[in-house]
């Protein structure tokens, strides 16, 4: 028995190896993202360029307040945040509970097809969107067609049109991808459920808000997590459907932390203090959610 | 459902599913006709097409970032999925009150915006000398919350019998991860590598950080690229937009069943 003491019982050998095996992930993690975190909180209080950099307390979070540009920016986040999550997310709710229905055919093609924009990269569909709006686009040729317009309108170059373009875009590129999220959600509800609720008399309404949105809410919690905190981070379509434009009348947050840091003087210090808001909103939104979530009913 | 319902249904979702394939559709279009014909509204497939590749090819470095994308891409799959499996499989199988505290950790990186670490992870990056490479492409991104996340849930149904059965056998835990939760959770990874391969293929606020050099650019860094010069030739530009759509529309069309079994899984 003198080997016992060297050697590990048969739960420490197991619960050193569940070390060993998560060790690379987590390590990766702390490097990659809590270290870089916290650096950004102390450059938040500094300011000067490249490696020249002085304390400055909490200037850059006052300063971003008087900067209109980024004021702008916050704004746009929210119209886009307010206007597209909601038109987003229950359009994605009503397409999967119809898709849901056993009685109807050709599930597999309109599933797929309304998930396909979710094959297309970020950068492509911006373009794609933005090309479409153009004067001489696709859109204003239809429009014109129609009688609707007599000349090209350039709904880039106008801050409202602008922004609704931006908001359509988000609307086609990622009401699919949440459908997805919904329509295995359902999968988990039996559709006897749905064929009790028919013989008692309930409408296919009072089935869709009494049975699938109650069983469906850490779905619809989830989702909804994800998309503010996508939104509050939108940067690809910023750059490439409108370049911020018309006069940064469209720009995010995102792109305009980038313009600071690597497109014009790179002002490090307060690029940060700029991402720790948005990290404050996520985690204050995120909060919030979760407890407007998990409320009992 | 009565008849009136059922066709308001079926036009409702042929409508839906029209609009969401049309620009798509458009896309490819665009990218076989002349740019005149593009402004002039065209909706049929045109002739253009190998001219366009011609003027495209003459005028990008496409050839270079198709295969930087294709490198970058590949190369993260794969590491990321065999980073993260392990680490979800190891969080779940050998759970203890320690590991599920650091797994709770590990779930708040999933709300750190890219943005708040991009600035310090740039200047890192940089005097590690990694701007530029392949390594500093992927690192950042390796270790995803949302994939431990994935296949920690997916080891949940993994029966703890044949690991009892397989230790007994005198397998080591790392052979019974390699034989057999790897081959039985064949459409997790599936699922796992649609959504790293997209994201990876997709990215572009890191690649445009760090890829300064022309020869280390990606597939959507060239398309963003085109389009900022005065006059956009919109053949050309489309037909560069399916070269960077084409690689994940047939990823996730070979992919596509296994992706929905594997986001129920996470979902549950």
């Amino acid at each position: 028995m003198g080997n016992s003491k060297k050697k590990l019982s048969l739960g420490q050998k197991q619960s050193l190896a569940g070390w060993i095996f998560l060790t690379p992930a987590v390590i990766l993690i702390a490097i990659m993202s809590f270290l870089p975190m916290i650096q950004a909180l102390f450059l938040s209080f500094q300011t000067g360029i490249g490696a020249a950099m002085k304390w400055t307390g909490g200037t850059n979070y006052v300063r971003m307040f008087k900067d209109p540009v980024f004021v702008q920016a916050l704004k746009n986040n929210f119209i886009y945040l307010i206007i597209q999550v909601p038109i987003m997310l229950i359009s994605a709710l009503v397409l999967a509970s119809l898709l849901n229905n056993k009685d109807l055919r050709f599930k597999g093609l309109f599933r797929t097809a309304i998930f396909l924009p979710c094959a297309t990269s970020l950068v492509s569909y911006a373009v794609i969107f933005r090309s479409l709006f153009a004067v001489d686009g696709l859109v204003n040729i239809v429009l014109i067609k129609l009688g609707i317009l007599s000349t090209g309108y350039n709904f880039l170059g106008h801050p409202n049109s602008a922004r609704i373009v931006i908001i359509l875009a988000l609307i086609w590129r990622w009401t699919g991808y949440n459908m997805v999220f919904y329509l295995s959600g359902l999968q988990n509800i039996e559709y006897s459920v749905y064929e009790a609720a028919k013989i008692d008399g309930a409408s296919p309404f009072q089935s869709f808000f009494r049975i699938t949105i109650p069983l469906l809410k850490p779905t619809i919690l989830l989702t909804a997590i994800m998309s503010t905190n996508g939104t509050l981070q939108l940067f690809d379509e910023s750059v490439n459907l409108t370049n911020g434009g018309p006069a940064n009348a469209t720009i995010t947050m995102s792109h305009y932390i980038y313009n600071v840091s690597f497109k014009y003087v790179p002002n490090f210090g307060y690029a940060a203090s700029m991402s720790y808001l948005i990290l404050i909103l996520v985690a204050v939104l995120a909060f919030i959610q979760l407890k407007v979530g998990d409320k009992r009913d | 459902m009565t008849k009136g319902k059922k066709f308001l249904a079926y036009a409702f979702l042929t409508v839906v599913s029209v609009i969401s394939v049309f620009p798509l559709y458009w896309m490819m279009v665009a990218a076989t006709n002349k740019s005149v014909d593009v402004s002039r509204g065209t909706l049929i497939f045109g002739t253009a097409l190998f001219d366009n590749v011609k003027k495209l090819f003459a005028s990008q470095n496409v050839a270079t970032a198709l295969g930087n994308s294709f490198k970058y891409s590949i190369i993260m799959t794969f590491i990321s999925l065999l980073v993260c499996s392990i680490a979800g499989y190891g969080f779940e199988v050998f759970h203890d009150k320690a590991k599920d505290r650091v797994m709770s950790v590990i779930l708040l990186a999933m709300m750190v915006p890219f943005a708040a670490t991009m600035i310090p992870l740039y200047r890192m990056f940089s005097s590690a000398r990694l701007l530029n490479s392949t390594l500093g492409f992927i690192l950042p991104t390796i270790s995803t919350p949302f994939l431990i996340m994935m296949f920690r849930q997916s080891a949940r149904s993994f029966p703890s019998d044949i690991m009892e059965a397989a230790r007994l056998d005198g397998l080591s835990e790392f052979q019974i991860f390699y034989r057999m939760f790897l081959p039985t959770m064949r459409s997790t990874y599936a699922a796992a590598m649609t959504i790293t391969f997209m994201s990876a293929w997709n990215s572009y606020l890191w690649p445009k950080v760090i890829m300064s050099d022309a020869n280390s650019i990606t597939m959507p860094m060239l398309v963003a690229n085109l389009t900022e010069g005065y006059v956009t030739d919109y053949g050309i530009l489309m037909l560069a937009v399916l070269v960077c759509t084409i690689p994940t529309v047939i990823v996730f069309f070979l992919l596509q069943r296994s992706f929905a079994e594997g986001i129920t899984g996470a979902v549950k």
